[in-house]
């Protein structure tokens, strides 16, 4: 990672602003900008601080920007973007996309990708990439006029690669397989999680109306008075604490949806490869059958039937000339096929070892991403706990100078 | 095995119903091989000569032999758990109800309990009682109590069953509810300083079925009863709140608002108790997830399977502070629902009884007959009205606060349990 964009360049999303504008159809629309800052780290070393360039960019060319890449670089795991749309919501959570909180954890997931991109050793040298975190004005007809739609795979074309591909690298089947248990079991992680944190949170709330009935109750009470009066008090803390704790919690769940949507990357690696392989089986037997059509022309005789041999048999042979002149054109696109056949083979061959290779690093980045994840989950539990603790011992003080 | 020594100490006074005795403090000591000391506290209130006081006790009590050292603990689930007074003296009566077995007759069908009591008092005939009884006698005795102290709060019996969710009568979780609820009804009644003594209590403690059947029969009449009820409605709607001392009037006012927060924290306590049974209901899917998942991992798979583990560990401790909640807070709130209802009917007796009065001193007034005899006797009726009120008022309060001590500490604990269990 030597080279990389992100030891060169300190990157940042720093706002995000709500902005009106019209929109392709002319229609009036309200978005949401968010500001790009970057400063060159060097010449901090020299004491100076470098100037910060910023710009904003939207939702849409983040999306566009991602394309681009995965296109580009169809054997690198793309780190993927934050969700479009807010998923896994439990109740208290709105799944508008102009709410704050909603915006503000796509301010740091759209970050994060920006980083992801920029410590990858391959793509933070894409022009492109530089042009998005540079280049304002103009950058959409850049990306546009790559051409990187045309190379992209139907997908139409990859479905029916998949199911029709004969012998693709066991290693990659092994992984598609991997990635499709990963996003099942994270996404069913995600569902329970958000089940568990309104349950959670139905718990510390009701606690919160101890609170009110403890102080009405205080009122008519001499001795037990103010032991109530403190005790309902720390019952009201007790109910608002949770919403920090599920705050928290949200961040963690942000970092297991980035697998989730990662998975799918992985899977698009993997679409392609097969894809690859099909057209490598393809073009290795189109190169067999014409093989063979011209051993047929050329010896006559006629191996396996076709429709041209029927019709000759009946309308009479061709004439030499005209064998001579298909035997030449069959030559010459036999002897294409096999120069086809045989760079598809090296692509192909490129394609799996570069790929390997950077599903390797990706694997480690993942045990080391979802280790450190777990390890904050459980800290964020203890913590809870340590407040849970400090509030009961509070009210129990209480309760006993009643 | 837990050993179990008393203290000896003085012994009480037998006493009648009504007459003076020294307001006194009684305490048991018992000695658990483990546990602190631990002994009843009872509140004197007051020095006169009608000894009215409640005892205060803890919700929870245990089988207390006071002869052999060496009797097991019963296997019911309640713990004893006493405060030390000073001056700890010997309780001479002892009670518990256990073992409920359901008779089948042609007629119909009932669960009897068994009522053991243990004794020293002289007017006991033996040592120890055993009788079997049923829901309906706790009811004759309930009523026979409210009889003959009008103004006295008696201690409240288990609901006959109850509206919501329970179908069947005999369903294990409702018999063992009111088992506990009927121990605790005889043991209140016990400790109380009048009603201890009281003739059908020591009755029904002690004779056999028949006995009993026989010895209902002979208390006065429904109709008599009734016949009471009436003229105690129609006395009140004469306005006998006209004369009510101010005391009452603010009794009335605190009962009211009283039984209106108890009802309210009862449904939030049951509302809470819900809440975390739904979560720990998720929390049990929550953890499988992550050992399926470590299934299809290498490098995290051992954290995904701590992860599990500790997840599991979460519900357990959940289940057991809805355990806790159930064991202790719920039913301490609903008998003190019950109690509000008590109390305000023991305070709307007052008020028949100061109705009754008025309108004495009313015809009084005209006649001038028999005048002393009946001011008197009412104005003593009310005195021991208001002694009830307040020895009551003043002694659970402390009684509450160990009952919530209790039940927070319970808390606390699950809230340590937690931590300990969640460190990856």
């Amino acid at each position: 990672m030597e080279d990389c964009l992100a030891k060169k360049m300190e990157i940042t999303v720093s706002e995000a602003e709500k902005r009106t504008g019209r929109n392709a159809m002319n229609i009036q629309e309200t978005y949401t900008a968010y500001l790009i800052e970057t400063r060159a780290v060097e010449s901090q070393s020299e004491g100076q601080c470098a100037p910060v360039e910023s710009l904003w960019r939207r939702y849409s060319e983040f999306e566009l920007l991602r394309n681009y890449l995965s296109v580009t670089y169809s054997h690198i795991v793309v780190p993927p973007l934050p969700e479009k749309r807010a998923d896994f919501v439990w109740h208290k959570l709105s799944a508008d996309n102009m709410d704050p909180d909603f915006v503000e954890r796509r301010r740091i997931g759209l970050e994060n990708f920006l980083l992801r991109v920029a410590s990858h050793p391959v793509l933070c040298q894409d022009k492109i990439f530089y042009a998005f975190l540079m280049q304002e004005g103009g950058w959409k007809e850049m990306v546009n006029e790559t051409g990187f739609q045309l190379k992209a795979d139907s997908r139409l074309k990859a479905l029916n690669a998949t199911f029709r591909v004969k012998n693709p690298d066991k290693r990659f089947t092994e992984l598609k397989h991997y990635s499709d248990e990963l996003q099942s079991v994270i996404s069913h992680l995600l569902r329970v999680r958000a089940r568990v944190a309104d349950r959670l949170y139905g718990v510390y709330k009701v606690h919160g109306n101890y609170g009110r009935v403890f102080s009405e109750w205080s009122a008519i009470e001499k001795e037990m008075g103010d032991g109530l009066q403190s005790a309902g008090h720390h019952m009201d803390v007790y109910a608002a604490s949770i919403d920090d704790i599920l705050e928290e919690e949200e961040h963690y769940a942000d970092q297991l949806k980035e697998y989730l949507f990662y998975a799918e990357a992985l899977r698009a690696v993997c679409r392609k490869h097969e894809l690859m392989q099909y057209d490598l089986e393809m073009a290795a037997q189109d190169l067999t059958s014409k093989k063979q059509q011209c051993e047929e022309l050329a010896t006559g005789t006629v191996r396996t039937f076709s429709l041209k041999g029927m019709t000759s048999k009946l309308f009479g042979q061709e004439t030499p000339e005209q064998r001579e002149a298909k035997i030449k054109v069959l030559e010459e696109q036999i002897q294409e096929g096999e120069e086809q056949l045989k760079s598809k083979n090296l692509e192909g061959r490129d394609f799996v070892k570069s790929a390997w290779a950077d599903i390797e690093r990706f694997k480690e980045q993942k045990n080391h991403d979802l280790k450190e994840a777990l390890i904050s989950y459980a800290v964020m539990q203890i913590s809870m706990c340590k407040k849970g603790i400090q509030v009961w011992t509070n009210a129990k003080e209480c309760f006993s100078k009643m | 095995m837990e050993t179990e020594g008393r203290v000896p100490g003085p012994a009480l006074p037998a006493g009648g119903e009504g007459r003076g005795a020294d307001s006194h403090v009684v305490a048991g000591v018992l000695g658990t091989a483990r546990g602190p000391l631990l002994a009843a506290e009872v509140l004197a209130l007051d020095d006169e000569e009608d000894d009215l006081e409640v005892f205060s006790k803890d919700t929870s009590l245990t089988e207390v032999n006071s002869f052999s050292p060496s009797v097991p603990i019963s296997p019911s689930s309640m713990i004893n758990q006493y405060k030390f007074e000073d001056g700890p003296e010997l309780r001479d009566l002892f009670i518990t109800v256990d073992d409920p077995e359901s008779h089948i007759t042609a007629i119909e069908t009932f669960i009897t309990y068994r009522v053991v009591t243990k004794t020293t008092r002289g007017e006991f005939d033996s040592s120890e009682y055993e009788v079997r009884r049923r829901y309906q006698d706790f009811l004759w005795l309930k009523s026979k109590l409210e009889e003959a102290h009008p103004t006295l709060i008696i201690p409240p019996l288990p609901e006959k069953f109850i509206m919501k969710g329970m179908v069947e009568r005999f369903n294990d979780e409702f018999i063992e509810t009111r088992r506990k609820a009927l121990h605790k009804f005889l043991n209140r009644i016990a400790d109380h300083p009048t009603l201890t003594f009281n003739e059908d209590f020591k009755i029904f403690l002690t004779a056999q079925a028949w006995e009993l059947s026989s010895h209902k029969k002979q208390g006065p009449g429904l109709l008599s009863r009734m016949g009471q009820t009436v003229r105690a409605v129609a006395s009140s709607v004469r306005g006998a709140l006209k004369n009510r001392p101010e005391m009452f009037t603010e009794m009335n006012n605190y009962m009211e608002t009283f039984s209106q927060k108890i009802n309210l924290l009862d449904k939030i306590a049951h509302r809470i108790y819900k809440e975390e049974r739904d979560y720990c209901n998720e929390m049990k899917e929550y953890g499988p997830i992550h050992t399926l998942w470590s299934a299809s991992e290498e490098a995290i798979g051992d954290s995904l399977k701590g992860l599990a583990g500790c997840i599991d560990r979460c519900c357990r401790a959940t289940e057991r502070r809805m355990a806790g909640l159930s064991e202790h807070l719920l039913p301490m709130l609903h008998e003190y629902i019950l109690y509000s209802e008590i109390l305000m009917g023991v305070l709307k007796r007052r008020d028949q009884i100061q109705g009754e009065l008025d309108s004495k001193v009313d015809a009084l007034a005209n006649k001038r007959t028999e005048k002393d005899l009946f001011s008197e006797e009412i104005g003593k009726l009310e005195d021991k009205v208001e002694r009830a009120n307040n020895a009551l008022k003043a002694d659970w309060d402390r009684w509450k606060q160990n009952m919530q001590w209790d039940m927070r500490s319970t808390f606390t604990n699950v809230a340590e349990n937690n931590l300990r269990y969640y460190e990856e």
